[in-house]
């Protein structure tokens, strides 16, 4: 379990984070979002002890970072990919890794077997794609065997099939009862791997809530219904106090109004309908909404931020 | 905790830090696991012989031709003429490493990985430093050693020398101290500086320009800081006898060279602990 609280960072005069707090739970996957510059990459380096906060603290299963004796065995942490030597082989940066943890040759051979780096194991880690440096700095987060995982933007670089593979990777974590913590501007791909959102902007905490609560609240519900008579049902839909869009010649997008009282409208009025179909809102969507205002206003209010 | 966190936690694994011996063979696999590193200690050593061979032979060939001065200093101390010849290229090397051992850690990135591992952080450092060190001491040593039994031979012609001689043996072994000690220097400096090229500018600087500089300063206060400068009083450990004007003895140059290393690791590790990473 990841606790952070009140956390504070500044930078010069910018503030990065400002009052912070959250708890991320085990046993699920938990997305951290917030618009570039809202402070995820930060806030993760606070967690890791790699900056000092300047109020607050974070700290992992109730213990700083800094605390842990051998923390690569509680916490393993993806920040960049290219955290390498470029003249040293995957096999050699991971030995090193291990080494210092007291984890010896064998866990380093079975985590590359784990990330499909074994056959380039003794290559020069600097001829790596990106999506091969994505999968050791994977390979050093998973060293440890540890029931903590902090991932800063593990999808950045994979191809099609290393996102699946990472998204059944963090959703397997998780199962087996982990805290999984990871930051992705990918939202499809949050949509279908995070149970649970912390989403931040300017620092500051927008929403702690889960995925599906999210998205209802920021995209909404709408229904789609297709009808040949579409300017009558709308009229009648308007009339019961929905929210109605035209949104093709036949089509309608109706929000504030559940399924079955559309239906219901329509039989009443004799209305034939072709399709009628809930649609759930995008991630993307309730995203945008709702860190609207911290992108739209994000330069003046960095300022008044940053005054305080 | 909740039960299923405890299912996938190894409790005993988590209570001990590694200790020192984990970090000393963690830093051993990254200093001989980059090629670049253990090539230049090879080439160093080859180079040192052959520029030892070079400037002997160059200095015996023209013994009738030199200064009377010269012959005198060569002639009052063989050895460290033997050992010097060579050693400005090697300590050069030294330094360069030295830095590039921390530096290149915050270049790539890799310094994250390793604080990450060690979040204390001093521990880290104080083990790279150890293992360098080491390493430095051994080919330091045999670098050394070689340039003797190479140039000895050659400046017998004209000045007796041999390794049982008053203050040759440990001339000889204190010249892989001295660029042991010198490693660790650079080390520091490289620390807190964290960048490469600076890192460099600054070891070399302190190394090559200040001395000759304190030169230009009158008189004897003059003469005490330039004996004092941290390679100038280092080097003394590698003269067979003390030569004229000298403010120390060898081994109390090692130290003051010894003492100006420490207060740069002590600055190292304190911003180390200080600074974001």
């Amino acid at each position: 379990m990841i606790e952070v609280r009140n956390l504070t960072k500044r930078y010069g005069g910018k503030t990065a984070v400002e009052d912070l707090s959250f708890t991320v739970e085990p046993g699920r996957v938990t997305g951290f979002l917030g618009p570039n510059g809202a402070g995820k990459s930060t806030t993760m380096r606070l967690l890791l002890g790699l900056d000092r906060p300047d109020g607050g603290d974070a700290v992992i299963d109730g213990r700083r970072y800094r605390d842990l004796p051998r923390p690569m065995r509680v916490v393993g942490a993806l920040l960049e990919a290219r955290a390498f030597h470029p003249g040293r082989s995957a096999y050699d940066h991971l030995l090193c890794l291990a080494q210092s943890q007291g984890l010896g040759r064998r866990r380093v051979e079975e985590v590359l077997e784990q990330v499909g780096l074994a056959d380039a194991a003794r290559r020069r880690a600097g001829g790596f794609s990106l999506g091969m440096a994505q999968r050791l700095g994977i390979a050093a987060a998973l060293l440890g065997d540890p029931r903590v995982l902090i991932l800063d933007e593990p999808l950045n670089g994979l191809d099609p099939e290393g996102i699946v593979w990472i998204r059944n990777l963090m959703k397997g974590l998780a199962a087996e009862g982990r805290t999984v913590f990871v930051s992705s501007h990918l939202m499809n791909e949050m949509a279908v791997t995070a149970d649970h959102l912390i989403v931040i902007g300017r620092g500051r905490l927008v929403a702690d809530c889960s995925t599906e609560e999210f998205i209802e609240r920021g995209a909404g519900r709408v229904i789609v219904v297709r009808t040949p008579d579409r300017d009558r049902l709308a009229a009648l839909l308007r009339a019961e106090g929905a929210v109605v869009t035209e949104t093709d010649a036949d089509e309608l997008e109706v929000a504030g109004l559940q399924a079955p009282r559309v239906s219901e409208l329509a039989a009443a009025a004799g209305l034939v309908l072709h399709e009628l179909a809930p649609r759930r809102g995008s991630l993307e969507d309730a995203f945008m909404e709702s860190t609207k205002d911290l992108v739209e206003h994000g330069a003046d209010a960095t300022a008044t931020g940053g005054a305080k | 905790m909740t039960a299923t966190t405890a299912a996938v936690s190894a409790p005993a694994a988590e209570t001990r830090a590694a200790g020192f011996g984990a970090l000393l063979l963690s830093e051993w696999t990254k200093i001989r696991s980059v090629r670049s590193t253990l090539w230049s200690l090879v080439l160093l050593f080859a180079l040192t012989q052959l520029f030892t061979v070079l400037f002997i032979q160059m200095g015996v060939a023209n013994w009738d031709k030199a200064e009377p001065a010269q012959r005198a200093a060569i002639t009052l101390d063989p050895t460290g003429t033997i050992l010097g010849s060579g050693i400005l290229l090697s300590q050069l090397a030294i330094c360069v490493l030295g830095v590039l051992v921390v530096t290149a850690e915050y270049s790539t990135g890799m310094i994250r990985a390793s604080l990450l591992a060690v979040p204390t952080r001093v521990p880290m450092l104080a083990a790279k430093g150890a293992v360098f060190a080491s390493l430095v001491l051994v080919v330091g040593e045999l670098t050394a050693l070689c340039s003797f039994l190479i140039g000895a031979p050659i400046i017998r012609q004209k000045v007796p020398v041999g390794l049982g001689d008053p203050g040759v043996l440990r001339a000889v072994l204190g010249c892989g101290l001295y660029l042991a000690v010198l490693s660790l220097f650079a080390l520091a400096v490289g620390a807190i500086v964290r960048h490469t090229a600076a890192g460099i500018t600054v070891v070399i600087g302190l190394v090559l320009v200040i001395a000759p500089m304190a030169n230009l300063l009158p008189g004897d206060a003059g003469r005490y800081v330039r004996g004092s400068l941290p390679t100038e009083a280092g080097r003394l450990i590698t003269q067979q006898h003390p030569a004229e004007g000298d403010v120390l003895g060898p081994w109390q140059g090692l130290g003051v060279m010894a003492l100006w290393t420490a207060v740069l690791l002590v600055v190292a590790a304190v911003l180390l602990r200080r600074r974001d990473a």
